[in-house]
């Protein structure tokens, strides 16, 4: 609600579309693409006076200055991967700096009808592969962000499941983030297509090593008709990192999305995420948990787009917020004219652990048919005293009372990874984090 | 073991507890009987160290240390036991967790090993069992959308794991049937030893019924205003509060 | 403090039997008669009043600023503040916000009058009131000779850009409270009028606050002095009549250390086929301890089914909660406008001040409103309550837009809001944005919104013990309102309830 907004305020000046290097252009398609996004990525990045921004401000991403990506040494990467072990096997792809690193990648004979590759050797051998499947939506072409990505992209994943097949094991993309002296920048680009009734458990690690640096993966998804993708991504990027994240997912009839993101690290990140329920009877599940301290800044941002009759939608999001650290969330449902007999719920709530803090959320409903089922709920505060005052009056300590409530808290964020054991890998980081925050002072 | 000496405290500004004297011997079961805003749970709670109950005169000793000078766990690993009126519902801690982790808080400072999960597991069902609590009770988030009944069962287990020295049941019968109230006061009977005692604090004399007080203690406007034996219950069964009270505390 | 309370008051009175005493059963029998009397209703204050009044020059200058200014007498430093406004007005653009979920043409502001008034008003007593502006409050339900008037209300009537009559103001005046137009307020009361005009809504707040700062007519003034409960109910009645007039009218209420009032306001407008434009300002003070209840039934012309006319109603209205222990309360109930940009919000400065807003925004045909409200939590141990009942209908649309700032040194604050949308029909919208901002741990916020279609079983129910289809509706929809209904003041409450069945007249099939 404020005054009258001046045009020129609307964007930050970001000059990384000019001195970053050309990505390989090799099919006529991908040179459309590739220049409409050099066109919107002209006038910089978004400020804060453009709505979608209201609570991120990129001007810390605008200040640095990127180098090239280099060569980092394996020792790195195996110090790196200890974080990324699942406990459970997986056909695993890493990454590092954006690029793929085949000596540490493990694909495992796929079913028949199942491909997994990497998107840099797809777009030197087979780019037809990815015709259609890449900025196919208007989320993905008109977003800020993701044109740094069409415009920059290099490598990343093409994964591909013909009608009915279901992997058996979970696809584990690890991101490693090793940046020298110099930050640097990379822009991976994930494309999933689920033909009709496959299944598929995604899970991404993005794993910070050492220095400064922006991540911008966009993620393209197609989940067709009574398919189910199973998504989960951890990010623990560097306390120096900025990670900036689109998934743009589209869902057929009858099929599912489900989503769990836990974030811990990067000093600024965003986890954007757009579902179009696109059939009859689709479902999305997004969930997300962030545990943050410092100066950090975690943005959560949806969209759920109802677009057919019987689509259901549930959305858990929480976070811990400890020190001068600011999480926002931002989510809309749009439940478009026709969409009748849409049941949607959305809840978010913040924990503020620390004087200094600062929580935001907009959760927004937009409604555009009568016979729905919408809500959502929201809501911002402390540890209950008196809740702290049971747990310590059956003799827990004021740090473990602390502790145990703050778990309850944020658990129910990944309840929803069916996987026990990707499961207990995440469960594993929150109580890392928890060793280290909620011990301290109130 | 509990003596409590010329009490004041008060809430939010006003003075609740109003010179309030009590003694319990090592094995006593007393009650504290009195009719609604006479600081029965005021009492509890200062007991039990509850933020905001503010002691502005007087002092508690439990076993010669000052009780009013630790914070709510060092009372409750010290053996000081309040079994809350109203049970705090903690969304997203399941009750066996909970369980775990008080009862070895409590057994750490006292000294003694550690339970593991299988030996907790073990001794948590002989109690449930007692109480009738299901496994499954235990595995759901800590008294939240547990009946009133599921609830009071819950702080009496609660109370038989931490073996606490001195107990204070905070209205204990309330919200419970005929039936659930026989359960609960079994398991209180069954904890009643020469080394251990009680508080019971009541509105009615129905739960003394079942939990047999040594002492009884009629409590108005913050002090105890008549003592006496079991038949003081019966009596203000039967007189009401009105009838009771000496005449300058009605 | 629209018409038909006005009949229904007088009823009341010719009976011989106080509202307060009658029972609820007989209360509820009776609003039922009444929704079934008004159900097949149009817009019933659509008519014009032929009288002759004064126009300033069409359209907006710096000229016209100084001719306002100059018809009321005003001081430099009162002239100097609105032609500051209007200069940074014209550096806007201009240029509307453009954030809310509404749309309309462009507004030319120069073809409006920015001064309307009926040629015969001054300052005069009410035996003097051309008698043709009585019959027009008469008819609109007002009657502003006191012996006729409402028992326990008084009136501030404002016709165009003018008041025209202040009922008992002598009454209220013996006990010190002021109840006049904000012209008179100027002249007679000037320190009030400079010390708070504009501090709780500066002249560069935003565009249509600015706009009104530089052109701003009449409007209301009210000050409670300290330890003073005001005794009767203050009501001012808006009712724009000119065409091609738009109404800027400025309201600044004040309560001094521990006083209370309950202020009402009610608006109508004839039926015409232009949109006209409503850009008021409502600045309400209350110091430590004292109170103040803001109630308005807004029922513009919406404009005709395929939305043809109607008010564009943008307004700024806030209240600053000054004191320790202040409270403010708002609640609305908007049926009427083509277009509602509205935000009635609390400024909780001091400590332990208590800010409220409840709303009801019905929509139908082709209206929009964007409505809500702003908590801003400052002091310590502050609360909020937001409840917003939202009902859309017809081709409308209806948007709930509200923030809730708790500031870091706001320790304790509290929030509650709960925020329902119903739609009746499958080509309305109702939309739910609300904005939450927290930087202190220690403060609780809570936020619950709920959108649904009116309940099939529910309207079954009803029609299969007889009740039509339409009362049904208007049953059902004031049960969904229920909570914001029972805080509206009683004369208030009953007009509210009929208002929502007119209101949705026509909705289903």
């Amino acid at each position: 609600m404020a005054a009258t907004t001046k045009k020129h305020a609307r964007r930050i000046a970001f000059p990384y579309g000019e001195t970053a290097a050309h990505a390989p252009v090799l099919a006529n398609w991908l040179v459309g693409l590739r220049t409409e996004a050099r066109a919107l990525i002209a006038d910089g990045l978004p400020s804060p006076r453009v709505e979608a921004w209201k609570y991120t401000n990129l001007q810390p991403l605008a200040e640095r200055r990127f180098a090239v990506v280099g060569d980092v040494s394996p020792d790195h990467v195996r110090h790196a991967m200890a974080k990324a072990e699942l406990g459970r096997s997986a056909h695993r792809l890493v990454f590092v700096n954006g690029r793929l690193e085949a000596a540490f990648s493990d694909l495992a004979a796929l079913p028949k009808g199942a491909t997994v590759r990497g998107l840099g050797d797809v777009l030197t051998a087979d780019p037809a592969a990815l015709a259609g499947l890449i900025g196919r939506s208007e989320a993905v072409r008109g977003h800020a962000l993701a044109a740094y990505n069409t415009a920059f992209f290099s490598d990343g994943v093409l994964i591909t499941l013909d009608a009915g097949i279901a992997l058996d094991r979970p696809v584990h993309l690890v991101f490693i983030g090793a940046a020298g002296a110099s930050p640097v920048a990379f822009h991976p680009r994930l494309i999933v297509d689920a033909g009709a009734g496959s299944q598929l458990a995604l899970i991404e690690s993005h794993i910070g090593e050492a220095g400064a640096y922006w991540a911008n993966p966009v993620t393209e998804i197609a989940v067709g008709h009574d398919a189910m993708v199973r998504h989960a991504k951890l990010q623990d990027e560097t306390m120096d990192a900025h990670h900036l994240a689109l998934v743009d997912v589209s869902v057929g009839r009858g099929g599912r999305y489900e989503s769990t993101v836990l974030t811990l690290g990067a000093a600024l990140s965003r986890h954007e995420i757009v579902v179009r329920l696109e059939g009859e009877h689709a479902e999305a599940r997004l969930d997300g948990g962030y545990l943050i301290g410092g100066k950090q800044h975690c943005d959560n941002t949806t969209r759920i787009e109802h677009l057919m009759p019987h689509g259901s939608c549930r959305e858990v999001y929480k976070g811990v917020l400890d020190n001068e650290s600011r999480g926002t969330f931002q989510g809309t449902i749009i439940v478009h004219k026709g969409a009748v007999k849409t049941d949607a719920h959305q809840l978010c709530r913040a924990l503020m652990l620390s004087k200094g803090a600062e929580a935001d959320a907009k959760p927004e409903l937009e409604i555009y048919a009568d016979d729905v089922k919408c809500s959502h709920g929201a809501s911002a505060g402390a540890l209950d005293p008196l809740q702290m005052f049971y747990l310590r009056a059956r003799g827990l300590d004021e740090a473990a009372a602390r502790a145990l409530l703050v778990e309850g808290f944020i658990g129910e964020t990944i309840e929803g990874i069916a996987d026990e054991a990707v499961r207990g890998y995440f469960a594993a980081r929150i109580a890392a984090w928890l060793a280290l925050h909620a011990a301290g002072p109130a | 073991m509990l003596e409590i000496k010329n009490l004041h405290a008060t809430v939010d500004g006003r003075e609740i507890l109003n010179g309030l004297d009590l003694t319990i011997g090592a094995g006593q079961v007393h009650a504290v009987m009195g009719p609604n805003g006479s600081g029965k749970s005021t009492l509890s709670y200062v007991l039990a160290g509850r933020e905001g109950y503010q002691v502005t005169e007087g002092s508690v000793t439990f076993e010669g240390r000052d009780l009013l000078a630790l914070k709510p766990e060092e009372r409750a690993r010290a053996g000081i036991f309040l079994a809350f009126q109203y049970p705090v519902e903690v969304p997203g801690v399941a009750s066996a967790t909970f369980l775990k982790t008080a009862v070895n808080a409590v057994r750490k400072a006292r000294g003694e090993k550690e339970y593991d999960a299988f030996e907790f597991l073990k001794l948590a069902k002989a109690k449930r069992e007692a109480l009738g609590i299901s496994e499954e009770m235990m595995k759901r988030a800590l008294n939240v959308g547990f009946s009133g009944g599921e609830k009071k069962r819950n702080e009496v287990m609660q109370m038989m794991l931490l073996e606490p020295k001195f107990m204070v049941l905070d209205e204990t019968d309330s919200g419970l049937d005929v039936d659930a109230l026989r359960v609960v006061a079994a398991g209180v009977n069954a904890m009643r030893r020469a080394d251990r005692s009680m508080l019971v604090i009541t509105h009615y004399q129905r739960l003394l019924d079942y939990i047999t007080p040594d002492v009884v203690h009629i409590l108005s406007r913050g002090r105890i205003v008549r003592s006496g034996g079991p038949d003081l219950a019966r009596e203000l069964e039967a007189k009401g509060y009105a009838g009771v009270m000496p005449v300058a505390a009605a | 403090m629209c018409r038909p309370l006005a009949r229904r008051r007088a009823r009341i009175g010719r009976k011989g039997r106080p509202m307060v005493e009658r029972n609820a059963e007989a209360r509820a029998a009776d609003n039922a008669a009444q929704i079934d009397a008004l159900v097949n209703e149009k817009y019933r204050y659509g008519f014009v009043t032929d009288i002759e009044s004064d126009f300033a020059p069409k359209g907006l200058s710096e000229d016209i600023v100084r001719f306002i200014s100059a018809k009321k007498n005003e001081p430099q430093w009162l002239l100097d503040w609105r032609l500051k406004a209007y200069r940074l007005w014209l550096s806007l653009g201009p240029e509307e916000p453009a954030w809310a979920k509404i749309s309309y043409p462009k507004i030319d502001y120069q073809d409006a009058y920015y001064y309307a008034a009926p040629k015969s008003t001054g300052p005069k007593s009410l035996d003097e009131v051309d008698p043709e502006l009585l019959k027009t409050y008469e008819k609109l339900g007002i009657p502003l000779a006191e012996r006729a008037a409402l028992a326990g209300i008084a009136v501030d009537a404002v016709f165009d850009s003018v008041s025209v009559a202040t009922t008992f103001k002598d009454k209220l005046a013996s006990m010190g409270v002021i109840f006049c137009s904000i012209s008179e307020a100027v002249r007679e009361h000037p320190e009030l009028v400079r010390k708070y005009l504009g501090s709780v809504v500066p002249y560069a707040d935003n565009f249509f606050a600015t706009l009104n700062s530089a052109v701003f007519t009449d409007g209301s003034f009210v000050y409670i002095p300290k330890g003073v409960r005001c005794p009767m109910e203050l009501s001012t009645y808006f009712r724009i009549n000119a065409a091609k007039t738009g109404q800027f009218e400025r309201t600044l209420i004040i309560a001094d250390e521990g006083s209370h009032v309950s202020y009402l306001e009610g608006c109508t407008a004839p039926m015409r086929d232009e949109n006209q434009l409503h850009a008021a300002v409502v600045e309400l003070v209350a110091l430590d301890d004292a109170e103040i209840k803001y109630s308005t039934v807004q029922n513009w012309y919406p404009g005709d089914a395929e939305g043809k006319g109607g008010i564009y109603n943008f307004v700024t209205k806030r209240g600053a909660c000054r004191g320790r222990n202040s409270k403010i309360s708002w609640t609305q109930v908007e049926t009427g406008s083509a277009i509602t940009w509205k935000y009635p919000s609390c400024i909780l400065q001091g400590d332990h001040s208590v800010g409220e807003f409840y709303s009801i925004a019905i929509t139908n045909n082709r209206q929009q409103a964007d409505t809500g409200t702003k908590m801003i939590h400052i002091g310590k141990n502050t609360s909020s309550r937001i409840i917003s009942k939202g009902i859309s209908a017809g081709r409308s649309s209806a948007t709930y837009r509200g923030l809730v700032r708790v500031l870091p040194g706001a320790e304790g604050a509290r929030n509650h809001t709960q925020c329902d949308s119903l739609l009746i029909g499958p080509n309305c919208a109702a939309h739910t944005v609300p904005y939450i901002e927290s930087r202190n741990p220690s403060a609780h916020i809570e936020h619950e919104a709920t959108t649904s279609k009116i309940s099939d079983d529910q309207l079954f129910y009803c029609r299969s013990r007889g009740i039509g289809t339409e009362d049904a509706v208007a049953l059902i929809v004031n049960g969904f309102c229920r909570e914001v209904l029972q805080v509206l003041p009683m004369e208030f409450a009953v007009e509210a309830q009929k208002l929502v069945g007119v209101s949705l007249e026509g909705s289903v099939g």
